[in-house]
């Protein structure tokens, strides 16, 4: 079967591939794009390593085909800083422990910057079960949550 | 000298790379010509493999090899035992006989050029097995004693159990537990003639090329292997697992690179888990409360072809005080493949019975369970007859008590309560070795006053990378900016298994020596000054130092552990059933903590851990065909964000070990995990009054 032709903008630049239909969004970030910061947990959309934006929906990129984001925007960890500049959210994880192997970071990183988009005032409920999709078996959580509670205060104060 | 490092909450110094996704785990390094294997697992758990066809895999779009027991090629296995393989048995040889010990033992592997294509193939490779009896079911294996046998005994345990004024005598089952990382297992293999370089998945790098040229009868300096970060294990990586042989197989007949990366569902049937135990634990006491006989018998389940042990018994003898011990650990060999460690491994299950017992012993004489526990306090251990070369239970008990506000718990179940929830209130000890092994370490200062430090460590999570450059920072007397710390490499010195808390202990020791003589060498050169970037601008060319770092005698004349108490609050919904856990406050004792931060961040992911032991993990094993029933993340339950309880508090009290090595450390990273169950499950028999010995304490068993 022929390849497919997709146009895309990634991380604000416009973006061209080719993949097969059965290829997974998450295989062409990465084998093909070598944006290798979205992570595979599980491949079938339980652990929210994998998570990306796609036209500003939170999605879990190895339950979405390449084909699917033709004339579609996809936001990836990659594109999260502002060149050196860190998110206030890589910042916060950083200096809060808030990861350790780092391997479900970019994943809950993704996802926590879509809730504080959607919703920039939760309560600390909402944050636990808006990244309750998200796995993380080193952190023990409570540093997470932290740390996207205070950068929303500190957002909401700026 | 720059201002202390060592103890300084200082950031993730591999943090920035982390949140940028910048960090290159083993499945994202790029060999050119890169194919990828998929493997074809047994679906019997016992018996021969009848026939294979596999023609249709062969003629299926990319495929260029499909490998079995007929075609592949004989490997040497020469012996080869490292420290996480268990000392009896033999390790899987993969593709080299018809023989199926076990259900998802690889008989095939397919190479083809793209991944799907590679998956799709494994599929048209058609096995057909002569099955034989097996038994997938702890109920109903025979255990055996271990070779040599493991029994000890001192005093008179069944005489004083006999004549004790109080007894009890109740059996503990903890199921099989999988250690689920979130990154998967991976391997890529290149080989260029007879050497061979591995992008591997490991806690270990040297042990892979170690097992790897076994296996391949090559010289072990043929073998590079290169792991920089890993993705979480919590032990699953410890041994160099029958996919990482595949792997190398593979690429050697391919005549390319070859990827292998697991799916969660192989990581039920290939990595190892924590195994099936099932603990029979009988205490006598005297009325006021003083322990007179311990006897404590656990089976484990075991594969048919290594005898895998934890440490299960082992705290018996030493945690509590008392005169008369029997422990017996047997195994039950299965048709499961071997189990290995995980997080905590052998006192996590021992004491989640000892420490349920002790809380039962407590209730049957009504004495509060932190007294009780004071009351059978040791001075010494009395298994080794050794001093302990620290031990701080007591400062645990009360420091954890007070932070938690124990003194105000009614002792009596189902007395407390928050609307219609069941509050309850419980506790546990914990406790874990504090070992050191031999290690290696380079310290190389520069002319423009930075530094490499190096060792072929891991750091799978808990902070190698950081911990060793403060480390290395504060020794060499350098700004920690100026320091790089390169780990995961066999090139670099060897270092021993990241694994059972030791990293701290014996790479850290290796780096302060390597970083000691790197220094003073400098100064000694540089011209009578104090200031090491001064000595080294003017000395002008690299100095270097490597050391290897061993282990005294202390451990022949001390009994080193860590020490700690875990405190839980539970709320029970009585109607459905439903645990949450509410608060835990955990105290310990473990020595010298490097990095306040990055070991409290250990402490609470080993609380979590702790709480899906307690709550959640269970590996549902199909007694009938071996099968994993739940072998992906949406039935495996693991604790979410909404499980992590609001109150989560570590406190690490001050305790100055000089025995246990150069740095004073204990780690932190097992015993986080011990104690956490059993403190729940005494919490639970405190709202609730029902005593559950049976992991995971799921819904059904408190309705």
């Amino acid at each position: 079967m022929a390849k497919h032709h997709v146009t895309t903008t990634i991380n604000g630049d416009p973006v061209e591939f080719l993949c097969e239909p059965e290829q997974t969004l998450l295989d062409v970030l990465r084998d093909e794009l070598g944006l290798t910061g979205s992570k595979e947990g599980c491949a079938s959309g339980d652990c929210g390593a994998c998570s990306v934006m796609v036209d500003d929906r939170l999605v879990c990129s190895c339950l979405v085909l390449g084909v699917e984001v033709d004339e579609s925007t996809v936001e990836t960890i990659e594109g999260m800083a502002d060149g050196d500049k860190l998110h206030p959210l890589q910042q916060k994880f950083l200096e809060e422990a808030a990861l350790q192997c780092g391997i479900c970071t970019p994943g809950f990183l993704i996802a926590a910057r879509a809730l504080l988009v959607k919703n920039p005032d939760p309560t600390e409920t909402e944050v636990r079960y808006w990244l309750a999709g998200n796995l993380c078996r080193c952190t023990g959580y409570d540093k997470i949550i932290r740390s996207v509670l205070d950068v929303a205060s500190e957002m909401k104060r700026a | 000298m720059t201002t202390a490092l060592i103890g300084q909450p200082i950031s993730r110094v591999d943090g920035r790379r982390k949140v940028t996704g910048a960090a290159t785990y083993v499945a994202e390094f790029q060999a050119p010509g890169l194919v990828h294997g998929a493997i074809v697992r047994s679906t019997v758990a016992n018996g021969r493999i009848a026939s294979i066809d596999s023609s249709a895999a062969q003629q299926a779009p990319g495929v260029i090899a499909v490998l079995t027991h007929q075609n592949a090629p004989k490997l040497a296995y020469r012996a080869h035992k490292g420290a996480p393989d268990p000392g009896i048995g033999e390790r899987l040889h993969v593709l080299q006989a018809d023989r199926v010990s076990h259900q998802g033992q690889p008989v095939a592997l397919v190479i083809a050029e793209g991944l799907e294509q590679a998956v799709h193939a494994a599929m048209l490779v058609r096995v057909t097995y002569a099955p034989e009896a097996a038994i997938t079911d702890i109920a109903r294996a025979e255990p055996v004693p271990l070779t040599p046998p493991s029994e000890t005994r001192r005093g008179d345990p069944d005489g004083a159990l006999a004549a004790a004024e109080v007894k009890l005598g109740q059996t503990y089952v903890i199921p099989r537990e999988n250690h689920n990382p979130i990154e998967m297992h991976a391997t890529i293999a290149s080989w260029d003639g007879d050497s061979l370089t591995l992008w591997d998945k490991t806690q270990w790098v040297h042990n892979v090329a170690d097992e790897i040229a076994a296996v391949f009868g090559i010289p072990a300096r043929n073998v590079r292997v290169i792991s920089p970060f890993v993705g979480g294990a919590f032990g699953s990586a410890l041994r160099t697992w029958p996919h990482v042989t595949l792997a190398a197989l593979g690429a050697r007949v391919a005549g390319r690179p070859v990827k292998i990366m697991l799916s969660r569902r192989e990581m039920y049937y290939g990595t190892g888990f924590r195994p099936h135990t099932v603990q029979r634990v009988a205490l006598g006491a005297s009325r006021d409360g003083r322990l007179g006989a311990i006897l404590h018998n656990g089976d484990q389940e075991t594969s048919t072809y290594e005898e895998f042990t934890e440490a299960l018994l082992n705290a018996t003898g030493f945690l509590h005080s008392c005169p008369n011990v029997n422990t017996r650990h047997r195994l039950a060999p299965m048709n499961v493949h071997t189990p290995t460690y995980m997080r905590g491994p052998g006192e996590a299950s021992g004491i989640f019975a000892i420490e349920s017992a002790m809380d039962e012993l407590a209730v049957a004489l009504n004495i509060d369970p932190v007294e009780l526990r004071l009351r059978n306090e040791p001075e010494q251990d009395e298994f080794r007859q050794l001093p302990f070369s620290s031990r701080s239970t007591r400062e645990c008990y009360q420091a954890a008590a007070e932070r938690f506000g124990w003194s105000r718990r009614n002792s009596e179940p189902r007395s407390m309560r928050d609307g219609r929830q069941l509050i309850g209130w419980g506790m546990a000890t914990a406790t874990y070795g504090a070992g050191r092994a031999p290690a290696s370490a380079m310290a190389r200062l520069l002319p423009d006053g930075t530094a490499e430090v190096a060792s072929a460590a891991s750091d799978m999570g808990p902070g190698t990378w950081t911990s060793m450059t403060q480390v290395a920072a504060e020794t060499l007397g350098l700004p920690i900016e100026r320091v790089r710390f390169t780990l995961g490499d066999t090139r670099l010195p060897r270092a021993p298994v990241h694994g059972g808390s030791i990293t701290m202990a014996s790479v850290g020791s290796a780096v302060q020596a390597a970083c000691r003589k790197a220094r003073e060498d400098a100064l000694a050169r540089g011209g009578g000054t104090n200031d090491v970037t001064e000595a080294m601008r003017r000395i002008g060319q690299p100095v270097e130092a490597s050391v290897d770092s061993t282990p005294g005698d202390e451990s022949q004349r001390f009994s080193m552990h860590a020490f700690g108490a875990v405190f839980v609050e539970v709320a029970v919904d009585p109607d459905l059933g439903e645990t949450r856990v509410r608060r835990i406050v955990g105290a310990y004792g473990a020595g010298r903590i490097v990095n306040p931060k990055l070991a409290r961040s250990q402490c609470v992911g080993g609380m979590i851990g702790g709480i899906g032991m307690a709550l959640m993990e269970h590996s549902v094993v199909d007694g009938r065909n071996g099968r994993v029933s739940n072998a992906n993340f949406a039935e495996y339950a693991v604790p979410v964000h909404a499980d992590a309880p609001p109150v989560m508090d570590v406190i690490f009290v001050e305790e100055h070990d000089p025995h246990v090595n150069p740095l004073g450390v204990k780690g932190v990273g097992e015993i986080a995990m011990v104690g956490v169950a059993p403190a729940i499950t005494n919490a639970i028999f405190h709202a609730t009054g029902k005593r559950i010995r049976e992991l995971p304490v799921t819904p059904d068993k408190l309705l």
